[in-house]
């Protein structure tokens, strides 16, 4: 029998990973231990486990730093409702039009991913970052002043109110501005993240351990002999970023669906750091680890919600913890130690 | 205008320099792989190359030797397109070389080690030498992601063609090891072997054998005899071990401060006054003289 490589043992812990954790979750929404807001958490749980996973692929595996990939999330998330609300009804079934919706968010981000990447992948340095980070503010201030609707005529767009967007009697606005998307209909799923997050995993893993990710990987490690070996360094930076705001916008656009209403400023620079957050937590480069801490993160504040006035403080304590446990060697050793100890226990 | 400038300019240097080539005896005749005229370079004011000239063909190894800061390093960056260089042509395999990249260069068939190791320190040994044979695989990234036959084929191939690579070192055994962890012998090697991946027409080698002992280094004489023969390459070579340079170089380039200042085969470079004046110093009396490359000779 042909043994298998590290690669893909690695790769099917993250799968295997991923579905007990949709059982888990699934039990425990039977049994009614879930607390409503939790349950309601689900689905952003899973747009923030791919969100983590995707921006990994930049900070991780590419060795750029993003600072806007809510900016991403964003451009997918309205793209999605524009979709979804003017598609209502054209394609009736709920499914489908999510998966439209992602499909369109997640080509929409790629092409402002392509957008940016053009110009600042080719310098080298931080100035990816710098420029992100601006990405995310100009996208929220763009979709602050949007109106967008939908009439039997097609869709009509406004940057000054509502009222010149000229709409239909009948018509429906989609985006109002600063008021973001109203009326949205629910359509998204646990389902349908898990089987996003699954997709996001298959192509993250796949590419890295393919020709491509082994370029990415290589430019990361030394750019100078990347291109003496004949890798074209702009060409795979820009699919690692451009795959990565692809896989954010198809999590923007999972995100938004399953409220009824979203605002611009929901995909602020505090949730691009946020994200940020999971993937230095979880581990630079280390996909499940961004998957566990992307979980822990949303779920925590939420459990917390009962000590109010200390939930904050918890949380950055948690925070402050986990940063030393996974960046500091001897408290990692410590932590092996244990568990070492304990397995050794388990089989005397 | 310009142009016109910069011709009357070489034709005026030419003169100083009679021969742009090394014409090693076994290979006269043949075209020449890599041919580089009045290349040179300034940084600033600071004139770090200049005038450099150098023909080779197949089958040729070439030594480039000098004092410590002469250029050496720099002519290679020069060659690789790492620096776009302020004058002067760079021919490889019968084409000129201008505004490519360094990625377009290694296309062309250039390959290069570095002084200082540049691996890929995180990845594989093989994964290294995968990388290094990047451009001879040519599935795409969707491909790669479905994992298509495709795919599996070419991974297949390249996965063989890699150990075939390593086997030259006898560095199969590490193929799974981070380079980063591999000693430093074996780091120079494998910078070899990725370089050799690329199917080279050219391979220019940094101090190969710079942290070895004596007799890693007469293993690596024959390894580097044996990599030519197998691969018909053009090799160039930076090298401070004389028993390395001497022993297996059929022409050797002697740089200071940044110009030629000989040129020959080792025993011609051994007994050449100017080279040995460039590496031990000159006498006190000839001091005042400001060419030693012209004049040196004549007063030893």
């Amino acid at each position: 029998m042909k043994k298998l490589s590290k690669h893909s043992i690695k790769g099917f812990i993250n799968y295997g990973l991923v579905i007990v954790l949709y059982i888990i979750f699934q039990i425990l929404a039977s049994a009614k231990v879930l607390t409503n807001s939790l349950q309601g958490l689900l689905v952003p749980i899973c747009a923030y486990v791919v969100m983590a996973l995707a921006l990994n692929l930049v900070v991780g595996f590419s060795g750029e730093l993003s600072l806007g990939h809510a900016g991403f999330m964003s451009v997918g998330a309205f793209t999605g409702v524009i979709i979804a609300s003017s598609l209502k009804n054209l394609v009736p079934f709920g499914p489908a039009r999510l998966i439209l919706a992602i499909a369109g968010g997640a080509v929409l981000a790629a092409i402002a991913g392509v957008l940016i990447g053009v110009p600042v992948l080719r310098l080298r340095g931080d100035y990816l970052a710098i420029v992100t980070l601006a990405f995310g503010e100009i996208i929220k201030n763009i979709m602050n002043c949007m109106y967008i609707g939908v009439d039997s005529r097609g869709l009509h767009f406004s940057i000054t109110d509502e009222a010149s967007m000229g709409l239909e009697p009948g018509g429906t606005t989609i985006i109002n501005g600063p008021m973001g998307a109203l009326g949205i209909t629910k359509i998204s799923s646990f389902l349908a993240g898990i089987i996003l997050i699954v997709i996001t995993l298959f192509i993250i893993q796949n590419l890295v351990n393919s020709r491509a990710g082994r370029a990415i990987a290589g430019i990361r490690d030394n750019r100078i002999a990347a291109e003496a070996c004949g890798i074209p360094v702009t060409k795979y930076k820009m699919m690692a970023f451009v795959t990565s705001s692809a896989l954010a916008g198809a999590a923007g656009a999972l995100y938004a669906l399953n409220y009824s209403t979203v605002v611009p400023k929901k995909f602020d620079f505090n949730t691009s750091i946020l994200i940020l957050v999971f993937v230095v937590l979880g581990g630079i480069g280390n996909l499940t680890g961004s998957i566990i801490a992307a979980i822990i993160l949303t779920v925590l504040p939420e459990v917390l919600r009962q000590f109010q006035d200390y939930r904050m403080l918890v949380y950055a304590i948690v925070l402050i913890l986990v940063m030393i446990i996974t960046n500091n060697e001897k408290a990692s050793a410590f932590i092996k130690g244990l568990f070492s100890k304990k397995a050794k226990k388990e089989a005397a | 205008m310009t142009e016109i400038k910069a011709k009357k300019k070489q034709e005026v240097k030419l003169v100083s320099v009679p021969s742009p080539y090394i014409v090693p005896e076994r290979n006269a005749g043949e075209p020449l792989v890599l041919e580089a005229t009045h290349l040179g370079i300034d940084f600033g004011g600071l004139t770090a190359v200049d005038d450099f000239n150098l023909g080779m063909s197949k089958n040729e190894i070439t030594g480039l030797i000098g004092p410590n800061g002469a250029g050496k390093t720099t002519v290679f960056n020069l060659l690789t397109k790492v620096y776009q260089q302020t004058r002067g042509t760079i021919f490889l395999g019968g084409k000129d070389t201008i505004g490519m990249s360094t990625t377009q260069m290694n296309r062309a068939g250039i390959a290069r080690t570095f002084q200082n190791i540049r691996l890929f320190d995180s990845l594989s040994v093989e994964d290294n030498v995968k990388i290094g044979l990047h451009n001879s695989i040519d599935y795409g990234m969707w491909q790669g992601v479905f994992r298509t036959p495709a795919y599996r084929k070419q991974e297949k191939q390249a996965h063989e063609k890699a150990m075939e690579l390593l086997s030259i070192f006898d560095m199969q055994d590490e193929a799974n090891v981070p380079a980063g962890s591999l000693p430093y012998g074996a780091q120079r090697r494998l910078e070899i072997v990725r370089a050799l991946a690329t199917e080279p027409k050219v391979l220019l080698l940094d101090e190969p054998a710079a942290g070895m002992n004596p007799s890693e280094t007469s293993e690596l004489m024959d390894t580097i005899s044996k990599i030519r023969d197998d691969f018909g390459i053009a090799i160039l070579l930076i090298e401070h071990d004389m028993n390395l340079v001497m022993g297996i170089c059929e022409g050797i380039v002697v740089l200071n401060f940044g110009r030629i200042i000989a040129k020959g085969t080792p025993s011609e470079i051994q007994n050449n006054p100017v080279v040995v004046e460039a590496y031990l110093g000159k006498n006190k009396e000839n001091k005042e003289e400001k060419n030693p490359g012209k004049k040196g000779g004549k007063n030893r």
